[in-house]
């Protein structure tokens, strides 16, 4: 479970977090969403620690983050996997090598059991065959499903996913969300999302929250989502022609 | 002032929390053949036109019959070995490879990448830049060696085939009134050199902020940045280790 506290956070005198709270749910599919601009990659990027809040914590089951000294931090990364929004894939390294890489850091394995981790989760995503291949040489729906293997092959125990479908087909970016919901739930991990795609949401958002201009506006389920009162929340759900569709107007 | 202040504090940041020692060894002997291998070519071409334009030129300028012909080895060694081996060698390093390691470093930032690393709990700066700042270090005073062998070699081949001197006029120039300090004083300026071009290059490349455009604009700015920094320590290293 991760616990956000009243975490707020400025760029030279922006305010672009004001005093977030919010509880991700182990082996729940956590959702934030909002429109481009309101502070969710910021808050995502805070909660992993790539920014530090100047006000509130960010707790890992129980284990404050940010007041964490740096080796309690590396524990904490080392159960940490994170989805970039392009992948963020070591050009240099081949997709098999991308997915060994936080082994070759963090663990004490021998090659062959490097190499049978590396090969099993490859086959989890689907992508046993491209093992060999380079990054710039697949796909970018391949390319996400290798960044899954590589954030979840240390056994990882939270999974953050930033806009995991952007740039994707819509059949290649359902067969992403279903994947990260399956291994949600597999491995039983607390999964973060951050997206403003409503399909995603609908199909596997367990728990949703829902952020403008740096505030948090409305929490819930996706089957409370079409009833939520909040203007900037319908604004931004009924831009979408699916949630109209939905909602049957 | 800023920026220099930014500069010593991402130097810092390579030297705190950083990965074990054993990390860095297969690192380094990447690097070492990336940054200093690949460079051979390049500066062991220039190096030796450069010997070789050396040694026309100073025939070209030997037009008092009283000026013995073996000065002109005798220049074409000084100027290699005490400015032209390290410096050049240096300015030449730092467009190739400062523009690929500012280039290569910004584009790992404008991609992520080095959020990944972050985020997997690897301290960034220390795994990218420490490898190549010692490789660059070591490889540096390796090319200048090689630098200073080929531009010699260079004056030699240009004495032969430009009918400049007697050929032992050269090599007995090349002997003449040498000091022998003119070596390790080229391999202190290169190893300097290397520091600076690698350093400043990860610097601009590490801090590139926004698109393709910036990363392209962080290349020219650590070949420019590097190549000014190589000639103020050029002078100071001059000044402090010669007087």
């Amino acid at each position: 479970m991760i616990e956000i506290k009243n975490v707020g956070k400025s760029f030279q005198g922006k305010e672009v977090l004001m005093g977030i709270s919010a509880t991700f749910e182990k082996g729940k599919t956590n959702m934030i969403i909002g429109a481009s601009g309101t502070g969710k990659s910021v808050l995502l990027k805070t909660i992993v620690g790539l920014f530090s809040p100047d006000k509130g914590s960010v707790l890992y089951d129980g284990r404050d983050f940010h007041a964490s000294t740096i080796r309690e931090q590396k524990i904490i990364r080392g159960e940490i996997g994170m989805l970039f929004q392009g992948s963020a894939l070591f050009d240099s390294l081949t997709v098999a090598e991308n997915v060994r890489f936080p082994l070759n850091i963090h663990s004490d394995m021998s090659e062959s059991e490097k190499d049978d981790k590396v090969n099993f989760y490859l086959k989890r995503v689907g992508l046993e065959n491209a093992a060999h291949k380079m990054p710039s040489e697949i796909s970018g729906g391949m390319q996400k499903r290798v960044g899954i293997a590589r954030a979840i092959v240390m056994n990882s125990q939270y999974l953050f996913c930033d806009e995991p479908n952007s740039g994707l087909d819509p059949q290649t970016a359902w067969m992403i969300d279903q994947l990260i919901h399956e291994i949600t739930q597999e491995y039983n991990l607390t999964t973060v999302i951050v997206s403003h795609d409503m399909n995603s949401v609908m199909e596997i958002g367990e728990y949703i929250m829902f952020m403008y201009k740096g505030l948090k506006i409305w929490e819930g389920t996706k089957d409370e989502i079409l009833d939520a009162e909040p203007k900037e929340l319908k604004d931004f759900l009924f831009s979408n022609k699916l949630v109209r569709t939905f909602k049957g107007i | 002032m800023r920026r220099l202040g930014e500069y010593i504090l991402f130097l810092k940041k390579m030297f705190s929390n950083r990965e074990p020692l054993t990390t860095y060894v297969r690192l380094f002997f990447q690097e070492c053949i990336n940054i200093g291998i690949n460079s051979l070519f390049l500066v062991g071409f220039v190096s030796l036109f450069v010997g070789a334009v050396i040694a026309l030129q100073m025939a070209y300028n030997i037009v008092s019959p009283l000026l013995p012909k073996y000065i002109i080895g005798l220049a074409t060694r000084e100027m290699m070995i005490l400015e032209m081996a390290p410096t050049l060698s240096a300015i030449v390093f730092a467009g190739k490879v400062g523009s690929q390691i500012a280039g290569g470093i910004g584009t790992m930032r404008i991609t992520e990448q080095i959020d990944a690393l972050e985020v997997m709990g690897i301290n960034s700066a220390s795994y990218l830049v420490l490898p190549k700042i010692i490789a660059g270090m070591a490889m540096l005073p390796l090319l200048a060696i090689l630098s200073a062998a080929l531009g010699i070699w260079g004056g030699y081949l240009a004495t032969i085939f430009g009918n400049l001197s007697p050929t032992e006029d050269y090599i007995y120039g090349i002997q003449n009134t040498f000091v022998s300090f003119e070596v390790p004083f080229a391999i202190i300026k290169a190893f300097v050199f290397g520091f600076i071009v690698t350093s400043i290059s990860a610097f601009k490349g590490y801090n590139v902020k926004g698109g393709a455009l910036e990363v392209g604009k962080a290349s020219t700015d650590a070949v420019t940045a590097s190549c000014i920094a190589i000639l103020a320590a050029d002078f100071i290293l001059a000044d402090t280790l010669l007087s």
